[in-house]
């Protein structure tokens, strides 16, 4: 859905497309009020199809190519480690930072409910954290693609290892564009 | 090939790890978008609620509307109405001009914007005074100032805002890279004019 208070910009437009609305169902409405009143509804309903079809900016766009300032020959992995992973297998020499999702069921997600969540993503973070010597280890977002979608901002890595079921997998590979395998 | 290596557990003992770092926000939301989107649903609610008002009132008690003897100044809320829309166009102005760099632009767009809402404002406390009728005189009096007043108290915040954000400008705070500022306040002005185009449809002119 898009927000028409995006920007100042959208606002503005989104403030003309209420000035017609609101044209339309005066003009019906001292016509005849149940005409006022239909032609709200429609109004209403329109800017809300409006709202939820016209595409969002950007999104189409091509995200613009990750630069790797790696030396060469060096590797950088990211690893995500769904929370309760015990040990993960990472390339020798490479530079590895590790996320563990924060995950969380829909229900959790939506009430913000995540603490015990979040508690269990932190222990196995600080566990892995203890194994992987050298390595960086975060707690990432409820959604295991959104946490490595965050993780690539700010480390460009060269591939993402997954410690996790095949959905897991399958969702990261959907969303990220550098090679995607098992860990 | 690769060469990869298995790390197993061991027991964790004596380690300068403290804990992982804080997480990164989630990209799904932003906490600044959050806070819009809190604010725009109390806003919706709290209108909401006034409106609820006035539909009761009007429609399920069957109060006219206005209630004779009582006039409504449809005329006045009417040019009233223009200002407060011209006053978005300067915004709108203000806004395009910074993002070309148009510093003067901006500045002449925030100034027009802010003289246009006090405009507004004063007219509207006129309006109040010559209205002919009190909170204390039945329904349609006290659901035609809580409406009107609601959108007037959110008129004064955006004048509020305007006022730092003219101060500023004219202090050379804003350029063509850095305009949050102005696009903040901005889209809140519009806000208030998306509001009020409600309210003086359901109002004034229905």
């Amino acid at each position: 859905m898009r927000n028409p208070l995006r920007s100042e910009g959208e606002a503005f437009r989104f403030l003309g497309v209420a000035i017609v609305a609101a044209l339309l169902i005066i003009v019906a409405a001292l016509a005849n009020v149940w005409a006022g009143v239909a032609v709200a509804v429609v109004a209403f309903a329109g800017v809300a199809w409006w709202l939820m079809h016209d595409p969002v900016p950007g999104v189409a766009e091509p995200a613009p190519p990750l630069v790797s300032g790696t030396p060469p020959g060096q590797r950088r992995v990211l690893v995500v480690a769904a929370p309760g992973t015990s040990s993960v297998t990472v390339p020798d020499g490479a530079e590895v930072v590790v996320v563990v999702p924060a995950l969380s069921s829909r229900v959790e997600a939506l009430t913000g409910a995540v603490d015990d969540r979040r508690g269990d993503a932190e222990q196995t973070a600080a566990e892995l954290g203890a194994k992987l010597p050298g390595a960086r280890v975060e707690v990432g977002a409820d959604d295991p693609a959104l946490a490595v979608e965050d993780a690539l901002r700010v480390f460009g890595a060269d591939e993402v290892l997954v410690a996790g079921d095949d959905g897991m997998l399958e969702a990261i590979r959907d969303r990220v564009a550098i090679p995607v395998s098992r860990a | 090939m690769t060469a990869y290596s298995h790390v197993e557990a061991f027991p964790q003992g004596e380690h300068e790890h403290h804990g992982p770092p804080e997480p990164h926000y989630s990209s799904r939301i932003m906490p600044a978008t959050l806070g819009m989107y809190l604010f725009i649903a109390s806003e919706i609610m709290l209108f909401g609620a006034f409106f609820t008002a006035y539909f009761f009132v009007r429609i399920v008690n069957g109060t006219p509307w206005p209630t004779p003897p009582f006039h409504l100044p449809v005329f006045v809320a009417t040019v009233n109405t223009l200002i407060l829309l011209t006053s978005s166009a300067t915004m709108h102005w203000a806004t395009v001009s910074i993002k070309r760099g148009n510093v003067w632009g901006m500045r002449a767009g925030l100034l027009l914007t802010f003289l246009m809402g006090t405009a507004f404002l004063i007219s509207q406390i006129f309006e109040y005074m010559r209205a002919g009728f009190n909170t204390g005189d039945g329904a349609f009096p006290t659901i035609f100032f809580c409406l009107t007043g609601l959108h007037g108290c959110h008129v004064f915040i955006g004048l509020t805002i305007l006022l730092f954000m003219t101060i500023r400008a004219f202090r050379g705070h804003f350029s063509a890279e850095h305009h949050h500022g102005v696009e903040i306040g901005g889209i809140y002005w519009h806000f208030v004019d998306v509001m009020w185009i409600v309210v003086f449809t359901t109002v004034y002119v229905l």
